[in-house]
C-alpha cells in the first residue's frame, strides 16, 4: 500500500463532493428534505476522504518515499522532520491539497453549526461550498497531482526550497488559506440567500461571523508573510507590492468592506445587495490569488507552476463560479433591495463611504497588479508597476479613510448631525495634535511631509476608538462584546498606522564595506564588524559574521547575520540578524568579500516597525472578539420560529 | 429631496469621487511605470539617458570587477547580441553571479553606462524572470548560426 491509497481517496473526495453539491443545491429546489441529509453526509465524507488524502502525503514525506515525485522534488533525508511535513504545501499540489483541506475544515464547521440554519439553507450552503470543492478536486486530480509516482525513485529528493525551510513560512500557507478559504462561506451564504430570494437580512447575521473570522485570519496570514519577507529575504523590507503580496492583500481589503457593510445589512436591513456583491467580490479575488500565484504568470518567488493548462483550468473555473455568482445577483439582487434611508451624517452615510474608499484602494491595487499582465498580453511591452505607482495611488483613497474613521466612529446610526459628535472629534483631534507634535520634534525628528499626517491619523484614531468604551464604563454600563471587538480592532489599525509612518519616513538604510574592527554609523548607533567565521548545519554550510552595536560608546547588541550554501541546492541564502525591540529594529546582513579584507554589509535602523505586525494581529483579535461576543445572542435569536420558516420573510429587522 | 432625488445625488458623487480617484491613478501610472529593457533596445537607441528603467540580460562571464575593499563593483550584462556596462554600489543580492540572470533598476548615464540604484535576487538559479529569458531567447535564436551561446540560457519559465 502506498501513496495511491491517497490517490483513491482524493477520487472518492471527489464523487462525494459531486454528491454534497447535487443534493445540497436540488433537494431544497425540490423541497426533499432527505436530501438535505445527505448533502451533510456528503460534505462528512468528502472531509474524512480529503484528510485521508493529505495524511497520506504526509507519510509519504515523513517515510522520505522518493518514489513519489512531489516528495523527490520538495524533500530530502537531510530535511528536518518539521520542514518535512511543512514540505506538503511548499509547492503547487501540495498547496492545492491544503486548499481543498482547510475548505473541508471550513464546510465541517458549517455542518457543525447547521442546527442554528433553516434546514433549506444550511444545504444550499452546502451545496455551493460543495460545488467549489469539486471545482478544486478535480484540477487537482486532472492537472495536479500529488500523488504522481516517480519511477524509477531517486535515491534521495531535490531539497524543498531553502527560503521555505522557516517556520513563519511553514505555518504562514495554512494561516493564510484559512482567511483565502473563509470567504468560499461568505460566498456560499450569499449564493443561497441570492438563491431564496431572501427579502430579510438573517442571512446577514448568519453570514457576518464567518466573514470576520475568515477576514481576522486572512489578516493574520499577510502580516506572517510579510514579517517573513523582512527578516527571511533579509532586505528589511515588510511590504514590496509584490504580485503575490498583492493576490492576498486584495481579498482582504474587499472583506473589510465587507464586514463594515454587513454589519450595516445586519444592524439596519440596508446595503443589501452591496454586501451581497462584496461577498462574492471577496472570494472571486481569492480565487483570482490562487490563479494568480498558482499558474505561474507571475515573476516571483512564489510561482511555482509553469503549466498553462492549469492556468487556463483555473481560468474556466473562475469564469463560471464568478459568472454564475453575478448572474444569480443580477437576477435575485434587485428583489432584495431595501427601503430606509439614512442622513449625511449617520454611521450609514460614514460605512458607505468606508466602502467605497475601501474598494477604490483594492481597485487601484488591482490595476497595479493586472497592468504587467494585460500589457503583455496585448504585446505593450514588459513593464513593471512597483512603489512609485502604488504609494501615492494607494495612499489617495486611504488617507481619508482613515480621516473619516476617526471621525465616523462618533457618529450614531440613522440620524446624526455633526453638531452632536463635535465635542470627540475636536478633543480627540487636538490632543492627537499636540501627540504627533511631542512624537515628531520630541523623537522622531527629521520628518518627511507626511509623517506629521501619518502620526495624527494615527493617534486620532486610537483616541477616538477609545471615546465610546471610556463614556459606557465612566457610566457604569459594561462594555458589550461587539463594541470591545470594534474598539480593539480600531486601536490596532491606528498602532499599525503609526508603525507604517514612521518606519517609512525615520529608517535608516546603509550599505558599506568594512574591515575588521571598522565601524559605521547608523545615526545614532555604532555598527562594528568584528570579523566572519566558518559555520556548518544540518543542510548547509557558510560563513557567520560578528557585528557589534554601541550607542553614545554604550554596547547595546551583536549581531551575528548568516550567509548559507545549502548543499542539494547549491543556493546560496542570506540570513539576516535582527535585534528587535518595541520603539526600533536593528538589521545587519552580509554581503560578499570585497576584497582587501573587507565585507560589503547592509546596516539598517527601522523604528517601531514592530507595530506593523502588531496592529496587524491587534485588527484580527478585535475582530474575533465581536464574533465570540455575539455566540450566545445570535443561538437564542435564530431559534425563533419565524426565522426556521421556509418562506421569504417580508421588511425591515428587529 | 425627493428620494430618487437624494439617489441621483449619491449616485453622481460617487460617480464623481470614482472618476477623480480613477484620474489620479492613472497619472500615477502613467508617471511611474518602469519598462524593461534589454542591452539590443538600449543598442537600438530607444531609451533616452535618463529614463528610469529596468534592465534584463546575462551577467557576462568574466566581466565582474570590484574596486577591492569598496561596494564599487561594475559588470557587463548581455543579451549574445549587445551588452551595457553596469556600475552598482550597494550589496548585491545572493544569486548574482557570472553567467546568471539579472535584472537591474537603473538608469543609463552619458556615457552609456547603466547606473544601477537595484539588483533583483528574486529568483533562484533555475528559475529566471520570464523578460529575461525571453530576450535570452531571440539573442540565442539570432546567433544560432555562429554557434550560440550554451542552452544554459534556456529559461525554465516557458
Amino acid at each position: 500500500m502506498g501513496v495511491e491509497l491517497g490517490h483513491y481517496a482524493l477520487i472518492l473526495a471527489l464523487v462525494l463532493a459531486a454528491a454534497q453539491a447535487f443534493f445540497g443545491l436540488s433537494g431544497p429546489a425540490l423541497a426533499r428534505e432527505r436530501w438535505f441529509a445527505v448533502a451533510r453526509s456528503a460534505a462528512c465524507g468528502q472531509f474524512v476522504f480529503v484528510a485521508l488524502a493529505t495524511a497520506v502525503l504526509v507519510n509519504a514525506f515523513v517515510q522520505d518515499d522518493f518514489s513519489v515525485r512531489y516528495v523527490a522534488e520538495n524533500s530530502n533525508s537531510a530535511l528536518p522532520l518539521f520542514y518535512r511535513v511543512s514540505a506538503l504545501w511548499g509547492a503547487h499540489e501540495g498547496s492545492l491539497l491544503l486548499w481543498i483541506l482547510v475548505l473541508g475544515g471550513w464546510t465541517m464547521a458549517v455542518v457543525a453549526r447547521l442546527r442554528y440554519l433553516p434546514a433549506p439553507f444550511g444545504a444550499r450552503v452546502l451545496g455551493v461550498l460543495g460545488l467549489i470543492s469539486f471545482g478544486f478536486l478535480l484540477f487537482t486530480l486532472c492537472t495536479s497531482n500529488p500523488f504522481a509516482r516517480l519511477l524509477p525513485a531517486v535515491p534521495d529528493g531535490n531539497d524543498l526550497n531553502p527560503v521555505l525551510q522557516d517556520f513563519a513560512l511553514a505555518v504562514h500557507p495554512p494561516i493564510l488559506y484559512t482567511g483565502y478559504v473563509g470567504f468560499a462561506v461568505s460566498f456560499a451564504f450569499a449564493c443561497a440567500a441570492m438563491i431564496e430570494g431572501r427579502r430579510d437580512q438573517l442571512w446577514a447575521r448568519w453570514m457576518r461571523p464567518w466573514t470576520v473570522i475568515a477576514w481576522a485570519f486572512l489578516a493574520w496570514g499577510i502580516a506572517l508573510g510579510s514579517w517573513w519577507a523582512y527578516y527571511e529575504l533579509g532586505w528589511g523590507g515588510f511590504w514590496f507590492w509584490d504580485p503575490v503580496e498583492n493576490a492576498s492583500f486584495m481579498p482582504w481589503l474587499v472583506g473589510t468592506a465587507l464586514i463594515h457593510s454587513i454589519a450595516v445589512t445586519e444592524k439596519r436591513g440596508l446595503f443589501k445587495s452591496w454586501t451581497l456583491l462584496l461577498a462574492v467580490a471577496a472570494f472571486s479575488l481569492s480565487l483570482l490569488g490562487t490563479f494568480l500565484v498558482r499558474s505561474g504568470v507571475l515573476v516571483s518567488v512564489h510561482s511555482f507552476a509553469a503549466d498553462p493548462r492549469r492556468g487556463i483550468f483555473i481560468l474556466i473555473f473562475l469564469i463560471v463560479m464568478i459568472g454564475g455568482a453575478l448572474g444569480l445577483y443580477a437576477w435575485r439582487a434587485p428583489g432584495m433591495r431595501s427601503q430606509s434611508g439614512f442622513e449625511v451624517f449617520s454611521r450609514e452615510a460614514f460605512l458607505l463611504f468606508n466602502n467605497l474608499l475601501l474598494v477604490i484602494a483594492a481597485a487601484v491595487v488591482f490595476g497595479g497588479t493586472m497592468a504587467p499582465l494585460i500589457a503583455d498580453t496585448l504585446g505593450l511591452g514588459t513593464l513593471s508597476v512597483g512603489p512609485p505607482y502604488f504609494n501615492p495611488s494607494f495612499l489617495t483613497p486611504v488617507l481619508p479613510l482613515l480621516a473619516l474613521l476617526a471621525i465616523g466612529i462618533h457618529a450614531r446610526w440613522r440620524r446624526g448631525a455633526l453638531s452632536d459628535s463635535r465635542r470627540p472629534i475636536l478633543v480627540t483631534l487636538g490632543l492627537s495634535l499636540v501627540l504627533t507634535a511631542a512624537l515628531v520634534l520630541g523623537i522622531y525628528s527629521h520628518p518627511i511631509a507626511l509623517t506629521p499626517i501619518g502620526a495624527v491619523l494615527g493617534c486620532w484614531i486610537i483616541l477616538s476608538s477609545l471615546i465610546e468604551p471610556l463614556n459606557r464604563l465612566r457610566r457604569g454600563l459594561r462594555v458589550p462584546a461587539p463594541i470591545l471587538g470594534m474598539t480593539v480592532a480600531h486601536i490596532g489599525v491606528g498602532i499599525f498606522v503609526l508603525g507604517i509612518t514612521f518606519v517609512k519616513s525615520n529608517s535608516i538604510e546603509l550599505d558599506v564595506a568594512l574591515k575588521v574592527g571598522e565601524s559605521a554609523n547608523v545615526g545614532q548607533y555604532s555598527f562594528r564588524y568584528e570579523g566572519v567565521q566558518d559555520i556548518e548545519g544540518p543542510n548547509y554550510e557558510g560563513v557567520r559574521g560578528t557585528i557589534s552595536v554601541s550607542r553614545h560608546g554604550r554596547p547595546v547588541t551583536v549581531l551575528r547575520p548568516e550567509k548559507r550554501r545549502y548543499w542539494v541546492q547549491g543556493s546560496v541564502e542570506t540570513t539576516a540578524a535582527i535585534a528587535a525591540g518595541p520603539t526600533r529594529d536593528l538589521l545587519a546582513a552580509l554581503g560578499d568579500d570585497v576584497g582587501a579584507g573587507a565585507y560589503s554589509l547592509r546596516l539598517q535602523y527601522r523604528p517601531l516597525i514592530r507595530n506593523v505586525w502588531l496592529g496587524a494581529l491587534i485588527m484580527a483579535i478585535g475582530g474575533l472578539i465581536t464574533v465570540i461576543g455575539r455566540r450566545q445572542r445570535v443561538s437564542v435569536l435564530s431559534a425563533s420560529p419565524q426565522s426556521l420558516g421556509l418562506a421569504p420573510e417580508r421588511g425591515g429587522g428587529p | 429631496m425627493t428620494p430618487r432625488r437624494r439617489r441621483l445625488y449619491w449616485v453622481l458623487a460617487i460617480l464623481a469621487g470614482v472618476s477623480l480617484a480613477g484620474l489620479l491613478a492613472l497619472r500615477a501610472f502613467e508617471q511611474n511605470v518602469m519598462f524593461y529593457f534589454d542591452p539590443t533596445t538600449i543598442a537600438a537607441g530607444e531609451v533616452r539617458t535618463g529614463q528610469r528603467f529596468r534592465l534584463g540580460g546575462m551577467v557576462e562571464k568574466g566581466s565582474v570587477m570590484r574596486t577591492p575593499g569598496s561596494l564599487d563593483v561594475r559588470f557587463v550584462v548581455t543579451d549574445f547580441r549587445h551588452s551595457v556596462a553596469v556600475h552598482y554600489d550597494k550589496v548585491l543580492p545572493d544569486l548574482f553571479r557570472e553567467g546568471a540572470g539579472v535584472v537591474a533598476h537603473g538608469r543609463l548615464d552619458e556615457h552609456g553606462t547603466f547606473m544601477a540604484d537595484e539588483v533583483l535576487a528574486k529568483h533562484d538559479e533555475k528559475y529566471m524572470p520570464p523578460e529575461v529569458a525571453r530576450s535570452l531567447r531571440q539573442g540565442s535564436a539570432s546567433n544560432a548560426a555562429e554557434a550560440g551561446p550554451p542552452v544554459a540560457a534556456s529559461p525554465v519559465v516557458h
